[in-house]
């Protein structure tokens, strides 16, 4: 795996989050989601930091950012591709939709397309079980999705590049 | 002549394009030089027919749907805004059957209101409740609570009255009252609709439980998965302090209560509570031994409550209208109503705030109208991914949380997920250890190995490699996990793997027993 760069811009504003929020009770998780969003993953050389301003050890960062799905430890795709594949999502043949996707776009979950466009990742559940199968792309939910819509919604974000 | 239209918010009626459906009405407005006002209100939970745009005329609302945007300039020429005829004209909402059927206690604003208007709020009933508890002691609120019977709505059904009672018993400078608000469970999203479509009410139950027992600090734990539920529940949080609803001495009481939104990862285990106390405290999600209860050392050490949002949502109307009220509804043990969500393959999915008692077969057929795909109703999962799949002989089932004990099954989060006939049960039970694999915490053996062990032994069964044999191993690593877990999610996997075997073992390659039960 490549080293991955943080530029001093990106460090600079990362300090900046942190600072915000070392004296918040329970900081960790509110500021690993800011970093996320401000990175679009957690880097590791953001560990040190982090440890230190909130007195942890580099171990128990880790340990919190490798337990939650929803952190990243590498930099994802342009887009992100939530395919759910819970109960609810299954009997409406979600099997099918993650096949298809699987392979029009030619990765497995946790996988990015190799143009850099789209991370696949599997989810547990959107709460959109009233209208399965569901995906999110980004932060946009979809319902009662079929092959021909999601070929539709990846087509759409392809576009905007 | 200005007019106002309802378009929802709410993250499924977006997930059907309701946002491009609202944009078209404003832009067809303005080309027709009309006056017209949307209103973004929660769903009324009839999911089928979202969007699902009213309208407000005379005669009431009127309903219209579905709703996409090439509907709508003929909306328009039909003269929709005073209710006119159209292919997709429902009728007056209040009169549609699907809604006149139930008894929305909890859900009673839900898809009425803005969801973030605290006047609209106040119209409705808001507040009422919160009132009421202001002028009372905590001792007399948590008799009310407990007097209405509600049991708790995020699975367990511990009594909440109990729980509160505890907490407010417990001497300490600083208690807390957090708010489950994970809803992990595949085919539930009653908390979701609440925080989208009615927040207010979920700050006033938390607010009150506040009240109650001496804690003025609140937290909503939200999972990742619901960004559109955030920026509601914040937007309400932030109008609920601008008018003192919130913050420090609540409308002149002497009361303090502040309250927060801390988001989830994307951990199922998260959603037990003393794992989710653990996330809010920034670690890793593992799952605590009990004793201590949170009551006692909850959050950061302190006397806490853990409500599901549900269970805090209910508050504010047992404080309004009184415990004899609520406790009037529901059959047996299990008091009041339930927020009940068909899910899955189901042709008219929505949510059904009915009483305790209501069977299985008239939530599946009267309400859901069958299944979505036409086919036979084969199997149904009742309360979430460790809940218990149930077969057609046991539809009708009222119900009720004791009756559900009955025949080894759950309740839970309210949750129905219906398959057809096209479903393989030993595929739903591979995916039962799977969903275990995956969501460990990883404290216990039985838990981590155990689950992946079920994986594979699944799937030698799926290969029809010496059934019996490996059913019977199968049923040895429930057993080591229903007594070996430390916490439901390795304790009650064997819920749905067990009763896909026992229901449906034609699926996993043996004879079915004819008359079985
Ligand atoms: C694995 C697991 C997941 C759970 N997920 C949730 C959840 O998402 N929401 C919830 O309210 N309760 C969940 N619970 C139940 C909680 O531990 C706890 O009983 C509940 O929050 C108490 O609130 P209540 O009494 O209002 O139901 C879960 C339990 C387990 C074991
Ligand atoms: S049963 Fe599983 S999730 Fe629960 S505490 Fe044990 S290892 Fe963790």
């Amino acid at each position: 795996m490549q080293e991955e760069i943080v530029s001093k811009d990106q460090l600079s504003k990362i300090e900046s989050i942190i600072g915000a929020f070392k004296s918040v009770p329970g900081a960790l998780m509110p500021l690993l989601h800011e970093i996320q969003n401000e990175m679009g993953y957690i880097p590791e050389s953001t560990y040190p930091s982090i440890s230190r301003e909130l007195n942890l050890s580099v171990a128990e960062v880790h340990g919190v950012v490798t337990f939650y799905h929803h952190f990243r430890t590498h930099r994802p795709g342009k887009h992100i591709l939530q395919i759910c594949r819970a109960e609810s999502c299954q009997s409406m043949g979600c099997g099918e939709l993650e096949t298809h996707v699987k392979c029009s776009l030619g990765v497995d979950y946790h996988e990015t397309t190799s143009d850099g466009e789209i991370s696949l990742e599997p989810v547990y559940c959107l709460g959109n079980c009233a209208l399965s199968p569901a995906v999110m792309m980004d932060d946009q939910i979809y319902g009662r999705v079929n092959v021909k819509r999601i070929d539709e919604i990846i087509e759409s974000v392809k576009e905007k590049v | 002549m200005s007019y106002t239209v309802f378009v929802p918010r709410d993250s499924s009626a977006l997930s059907m394009g309701a946002d491009k459906t609202a944009q078209t009405i404003l832009a067809e407005a303005a080309s027709r030089n009309l006056d017209v006002k949307v209103v973004r209100n929660g769903s009324r939970g009839m999911y089928w027919l979202e969007p699902l745009v009213e309208v407000v005329t005379s005669e009431g609302r009127v309903a219209y749907g579905p709703v996409l945007p090439g509907d709508v300039a003929s909306l328009f020429d039909n003269n929709f805004l005073e209710g006119g005829a159209h292919a997709l004209r429902l009728g007056l909402t209040e009169e549609l059957s699907w809604l006149k059927k139930q008894e929305r206690l909890t859900f009673a604003r839900m898809g009425v209101v803005d969801p973030v208007s605290i006047d609209d709020y106040m119209s409705h009933d808001g507040f009422n409740g919160l009132k009421n508890a202001l002028a009372m002691s905590g001792a007399d609120i948590v008799k009310q609570v407990t007097d209405s019977g509600l049991r708790g709505r995020g699975g367990a059904a511990f009594p909440t009255g109990i729980k509160w009672k505890t907490v407010m018993e417990c001497q300490s400078d600083q208690k807390y009252i957090v708010c489950n608000a994970d809803e992990g469970d595949s085919g539930t999203y009653s908390d979701r609709m609440i925080m989208e479509g009615d927040p207010f009410v979920l700050i006033e139950g938390m607010t009150i439980a506040g009240v109650a027992v001496g804690a003025t600090q609140g937290y909503i734990y939200l999972r990742s998965e619901y960004p559109h539920a955030m920026e509601t529940l914040n937007q309400a949080i932030k109008n609920a302090y601008a008018s003192n609803w919130l913050g420090r001495n609540i409308q002149g009481s002497g009361k303090t209560f502040d309250l927060e939104v801390r988001l989830g990862a994307g951990a199922y285990v998260c959603g037990e509570e003393t794992s989710l106390l653990e996330s809010l405290e920034g670690k890793r999600g593992l799952v605590r031994f009990k004793p201590p209860l949170p009551a006692i050392e909850g959050l950061f050490g302190k006397p806490t409550v853990v409500n599901n949002v549900i269970s805090l949502a209910t508050i504010p109307i047992v404080l309004d209208k009184g415990a004899d009220y609520y406790k009037d509804y529901g059959m047996g043990r299990s008091r009041g109503t339930l927020p009940i969500q068909l899910a899955g393959n189901i042709k008219q999915c929505g949510l059904v705030e009915k009483a305790f008692g209501i069977t299985l077969r008239e939530l599946l057929y009267d309400f859901g109208g069958g299944s979505a795909t036409g086919r036979p109703i084969r199997a149904v999962q009742v309360g979430g991914p460790l809940g218990a799949y149930l077969p057609e002989s046991q539809f009708d089932t009222p119900l009720d949380y004791e009756k559900f004990t009955e025949i080894w099954a759950v309740l839970g989060h309210g949750g129905i997920v219906a398959f057809d006939d096209t479903v393989d049960m030993a595929k739903m039970a591979r995916y039962a250890f799977e969903f275990c694999a995956i969501e460990s915490c990883g404290k216990c053996t039985p838990c981590r190995i155990g689950s992946t062990r079920g994986v594979e032994v699944m799937d030698k069964i799926i290969s029809g490699t010496d059934s019996t044999r490996n059913i019977e191993l199968v049923r040895d690593l429930s057993d080591t996990m229903l007594n070996g877990s430390l916490c439901a999610l390795g304790g009650m996997t064997p819920y749905p793997v067990l009763s896909a075997i026992n229901h449906f073992p034609e699926d996993f390659g043996l004879v079915k027993k004819e008359q079985a039960a």
